[in-house]
């Protein structure tokens, strides 16, 4: 083993330093001169219309430049088209300042620029705004029976597909069923970063802007098409991203704010969003499953049906994948699924770690637990013996599936087989013990991306593009992939993220990056690799003179036989007898569709979880968690294992805390702040243990990675929800479980 | 944020003169709750009275026999006081439950006593709120009012006082030092806050002059059977959905004396002396508790999202008697885990 073999190592986070020292700058840190500051004012109303703005108040003040709204916006793009960026789903995306109509609570309205944020904040809130308010809709329950079937809207949407074998038949023949609603409601994703943008103005409409984003291009495409902007005039820079999951795929309202008093004050300007603002664009929308499962006398699924309704705003039609999973993650031959959208005056959902599984997985992970008491079987034997080797969706196989191995090995490690299956059973002094258990299947995707490498003549590779990293690892793990395809140290490795300038890539998203960028650092390796070795071919006396690709192997600084490791040539040499200050190459990956068409591409997961609730006083408490991810390779076990542990804390957010709670009365969410929006502390967090049964896989991509960012998610919530059922004996089916559900 | 100009007061009658001069000027001790309402333009002081420099943070005997905690005193300084851990348990435990370190390293003793209410209608200017603004109507009535109030509540306004420490002192029948123009008055705990009534905008019966300047214990000794239970939405770092301060002096297992007060369920820190007193000579029992329990909630009234709290009510204070009597003042490992 060299030393310079990193993947697969646990490499420090390479960026850990920058963050700790607090020299890692975000969007709303860059300090350019002359910066002014945007507040922007919300609408108090979730349906209607402006009928009038006195801003003479605010513009007298002293240091106030400007309040943008509708009434003064310049002639923007026309078309819709301009305003959908790469994710956007089917519809007519909202446009900030666009016109007198309200569609949402929380629009924003209007923008003050001033001086200073305090006197922008202080103007915002004195900005007299007359409305007209209309009849709202925001709930739901209103829907029920209005649902519809949205289209193709969206990359990654896959309607389900139609119906298998004869589910309803089945289902009322089968020896044992269950039908049962399951409801999580609105969730907001509140990274600990909040929205902002710097724009820094270069002078004649040229830009710098420093956004808030998972995906810079994506942000930069968005502002070029509504303000008519090229490419040099609108460079984007998102170095670091202070959390996303999801809230960043879009670009969200103050990159237009920012960009938009930018160009009309031909100044550098700052606008960010407050806590309570995080609250006014995307969330997790509010949705209603109904799953019916049933099973034959000898524990086999005889029939699955799972059907979705969620939330939309009236404008778009956001749609994800909910229910399609229902009809892979278990061998049934008659499956049904459906999935609706209903339209209100809300915004337009957004995606949100692990979009529609970890909503359908709840669904179904719960479900599957009540089938398993209703037919009397241990929950985990029940879905080892209703394994699915294929994937029945796309009957295909699988590129490489070792849930299997995650139940088994999760399981062991959790003490499964101390379970008393029977509810109310297991005690711990005051406390009510429950063991649940569940899992969960992701996409294994990805996308075209890019990447360039510049070695120096001093040994140094500069590896850049324009993904991002959203706390991830991205560029640890890039770092990695670039320092083990040239057999350089780490430390002499720079990989660069977040810039327009760098070669493209796709939003940070869908847990793709390792998979895409990582693909496309490897390519734009071997690339220069090649260019080194012929280099090195025409250096005097060269050991590698005869030397195909295949023969050689960069290790250790080195270029050397593989066959005859002392013939050698020093890296860096190579790049000096180049005569020029550095060597560079840049390269595309792309899914290899030829090698995959015939199989499905998953990861997996398996979680048990153990909870103590106390029977009085409904107290629950998540005391210790395995989860068991198969998720292809590793490439650094300690990003990976912080992607799951992150994935098991939202999950006990998911099924304990997290609800943004809406009244309808107003169309409004109602705790819209941190304080009042629960998510876990330290105190509620306890054992977490994560495992990895590792996969060998050259189909999914040729670093044999399925992104990891996801899965771990999956099933979290539903295990919790099954633990507690176990625990206490009531089966709740409505997501948060706080202590009244209970009492 | 509103402009405000600030004032730093070096002594208490200077500070009382300056504040009677317009309900506008507000004084300010660690800022935890007022910036933030500033911030939210729910307060909107024009001067500011920085009182952080008056010389009212010490913790020292009082001339009864009991302890005098400053006004200035941080809420840290009081939990971890050798004197209140030894004497008072009950008030660090309290303390211990709320906030965050952070916080409570600059919350102060008064600025506890006056914190305002949580309701999520209080603190968004886009809704009709009594408290905020009189008269405009009560927005959690009929909307969400899961965390409010069901003891004591009004057709103006069922909000809720926030404060953990603020039971503990009603439970150990505290009194407050005030000052005003007019010179010093000793208020009970009990009638400091008040009921919401038909003017909820009043949160308590400081008159506008005057100014916190200690807080009394008396000498009574509840340190050996006691409990503060608080129960809420997350184990650390969130408001009491229902809290319990139980205190007791056992003969054996005879009840000599107990006290009982609630958070999280009324506008005030809610004290029963009537249920006390059916706890006098009474054998420390899950009986006795229970029977005590349920006149506590006897005429409480539950809303759309919060009738829940009537029965939560009940069980935690027979677990909150229950741990006082066992001395065991937490059984669950999970509670109140955030000191
Ligand atoms: C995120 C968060 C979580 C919290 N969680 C909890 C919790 O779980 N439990 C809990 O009990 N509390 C909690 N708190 C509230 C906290 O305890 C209070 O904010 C704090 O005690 C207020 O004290 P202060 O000195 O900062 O008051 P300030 O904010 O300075 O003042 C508050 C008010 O009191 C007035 N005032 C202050 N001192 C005096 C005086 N001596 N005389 C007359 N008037 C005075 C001020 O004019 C002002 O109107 C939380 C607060 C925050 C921000
Ligand atoms: S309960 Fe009180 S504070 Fe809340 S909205 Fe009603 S009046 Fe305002």
């Amino acid at each position: 083993m060299s030393q310079t073999n990193y993947i697969g190592k646990a490499l420090n986070r390479v960026d850990g330093p920058a963050k700790v020292a607090g020299t890692a700058k975000y969007a709303a840190e860059f300090n350019v001169p002359g910066l002014a500051y945007g507040y922007i004012v919300n609408s108090p109303i979730a349906k209607g219309k402006i009928t009038r703005i006195d801003a003479a108040e605010v513009l007298a003040l002293p240091g106030v430049h400007r309040v943008f709204s509708h009434e003064n916006v310049p002639m923007l793009a026309i078309l819709d088209r301009s305003y959908k960026d790469d994710v956007a789903p089917g519809g007519s995306p909202f446009r900030p300042l666009h016109d007198a109509e309200i569609k949402f609570s929380l629009q924003p309205v209007a923008l003050v620029v001033a001086d200073t944020i305090e006197l922008a904040r202080y103007a915002a809130s004195i900005l007299k705004i007359e409305y007209e308010a209309a009849p709202h809709e925001t709930d739901i329950e209103t829907k029920r029976t209005k649902g519809f079937e949205p289209g193709r809207g969206k990359t990654g949407f896959t309607p389900p597909p139609p119906p298998r074998g004869n589910p309803d038949r089945e289902l009322k023949n089968a020896v044992h069923s269950i039908d049962q609603e399951y409801v999580h409601g609105t969730q907001h994703h509140n990274p600990m970063e909040m929205f902002g943008t710097t724009v820094e103005y270069l002078g004649e409409g040229k830009l710098n802007v420093y956004d808030k984003t998972q995906g810079a291009l994506n942000s930069q495409q968005y502002i070029r098409k509504v303000f008519g902007l090229s490419k040099e005039e609108a460079r984007v820079i998102s170095k670091y991203t202070g959390g996303g999951f999801g809230s960043g795929l879009r670009p969200q309202h103050q990159l237009f704010m920012a960009v938009l008093a930018a160009l009309e004050l031909k100044q550098s300007v700052r606008v960010t969003m407050t806590r309570q603002q995080m609250f006014s664009f995307g969330h997790r929308p509010h949705t209603l499953q109904t799953v019916k499962l049933g099973t034959n006398a000898d524990g086999t699924l005889a029939a699955v049906q799972h059907h979705a309704l969620h939330e939309t705003s009236q404008f778009e039609d956001y749609t994800e994948n909910v229910v399609n999973w229902s009809g892979m993650l278990y061998q049934c031959a008659n499956v049904k699924l459906g999935y609706q959208l209903a339209k209100l005056d809300v915004y337009t959902p957004q995606d949100m770690r692990a979009p529609g599984a970890a909503t359908g997985s709840f669904a179904l992970e719960v479900a599957m637990d009540e089938m398993a008491y209703a037919a009397g079987l241990d929950p985990l034997d029940f879905r080892i013996r209703n394994y699915a080797d294929r994937d029945q969706n796309l009957d295909k196989p699988f590129s490489s599936k070792k849930l299997r191995e995650c139940y088994h090995e999760g399981a062991a490690k959790f003490g499964w087989e101390k379970r008393n299956p029977a509810p109310r059973s297991m005690r711990q002094g005051n406390m009510l013990v429950g063991y649940g258990m569940a899992g969960g299947v992701w996409d294994a995707s990805q996308q075209k991306a890019g990447a360039k490498v510049s070695l120096s003549a001093d040994g140094m590779l500069t590896v850049q593009s324009a993904t991002n990293d959203i706390g991830t690892g991205t560029y640890t793990i890039m770092t990695q992939v670039a320092a083990e395809y040239l057999g350089l140290p780490v430390e002499a490795v720079d990989f660069q993220l977040g810039d327009t300038e760098f070669p493209a890539a796709p939003v940070q998203g869908g847990s793709w990056t390792a998979a895409s960028i990582g693909t496309a650092v490897k390519n734009a390796c071997e690339a220069l690799g090649e260019k080194l070795l012929k280099q090195a071919q025409k250096m005097k006396g060269s050991p590698l003179e005869d030397a195909k690709f295949e023969d050689v192997e960069f290790v250790n600084g080195q270029l050397r036989l593989r066959l005859d490791p002392g013939q050698a040539v020093v890296i860096r040499d190579i790049v000096q007898a180049s005569g020029e200050t550095k060597m560079e190459a840049d390269a595309t990956a792309a899914p290899n569709l030829l090698k995959q068409q015939g199989y499905s591409l998953h990861a997996h997961n398996a979680v048990f979880v153990e909870v103590q609730v106390d029977e009085d006083l409904g107290t629950i408490h998540v005391t210790r968690v395995v989860n068991a991810v198969a998720a292809g390779r590793i490439i650094n076990p300690n990003t990976a294992r912080s992607q799951v542990l992150g994935s098991v804390v939202w999950g006990i957010s998911m099924a304990l805390m997290e609800e943004t709670v809406m009244d309808h009365q107003f169309g409004r969410y109602m705790n819209h702040n941190y304080a009042e929006y629960h998510i876990p502390v330290n105190a509620d967090i306890h054992d977490i243990d994560v495992l990895f049964v590792e996969e060998e896989d050259d189909i999914v991509n040729p670093l044999g990675v399925k992104g990891i960012g996801e899965v771990g998610l999956l099933g979290v919530a539903a295990a919790i929800t099954n633990a507690v059922y176990h625990a206490t004996g009531r089966r709740v089916r409505e997501l948060p479980i706080m202590l009244d559900k209970l009492l | 944020m509103n402009s405000f100009t600030y004032t730093r007061a070096e002594a208490v009658e200077a500070a009382v003169r300056e504040k009677s001069a317009s309900d506008q000027v507000k004084f300010i001790a660690g800022g935890t709750n007022l910036l933030d309402l500033m911030k939210e333009n729910i307060e909107r002081p024009t001067r500011l009275i920085d009182i952080n420099h008056l010389p009212l943070t010490q913790i020292e005997a009082s001339p009864e026999g009991g302890l005098r905690l400053g006004a200035l005193a941080t809420n840290a300084d009081t939990a971890w006081h050798p004197e209140v851990e030894k004497r008072y348990p009950l008030l660090s435990q309290a303390i211990l439950a709320g906030a965050s370190p952070q916080l409570r390293n600059m919350a102060t003793n008064g600025g506890n006593l006056f914190q305002r209410t949580r309701c999520y209608y209080f603190y968004d200017l886009a809704t009709p709120c009594n408290k905020r603004e009189p008269g405009s109507g009560c927005s959690a009535i009929g909307g969400y009012n899961r965390i409010l109030g069901i003891l004591g509540t009004s057709e103006s306004c069922i909000a809720t006082h926030p404060s953990d420490m603020c039971v503990a002192l009603a439970a150990l029948a505290a009194t407050v030092r005030v000052t005003g123009q007019n010179g010093e008055r000793v208020v009970k705990f009990e009638d400091f806050h008040r009921l919401p009534g038909d003017t909820p905008q009043f949160d308590n019966t400081l008159q506008p002059d005057e100014i916190v300047t200690a807080i009394d214990l008396p000498a009574e000794d509840f340190s050996r059977n006691f409990s503060y239970l608080k129960l809420r939405d997350r184990t650390s770092y969130a408001f009491a959905l229902v809290s319990v301060a139980a205190a007791l002096q056992l003969d054996g297992n005879t009840i000599r004396e107990g006290r009982l007060a609630l958070g999280g369920v009324a506008h005030k820190p809610w004290r029963d002396q009537e249920a006390e007193n059916m706890l006098r000579g009474q054998p420390a029992t899950e009986d006795t508790f229970r029977r005590v329990a349920a006149k506590v909630v006897e005429n409480a009234r539950g809303y759309s999202h919060n009738t829940f709290k009537i029965e939560l009510a009940k069980r935690a204070i027979v677990r909150a008697l229950k741990q006082a009597t066992e001395g065991q003042p937490v059984t669950e490992a999970f509670q109140n885990s955030n000191p």
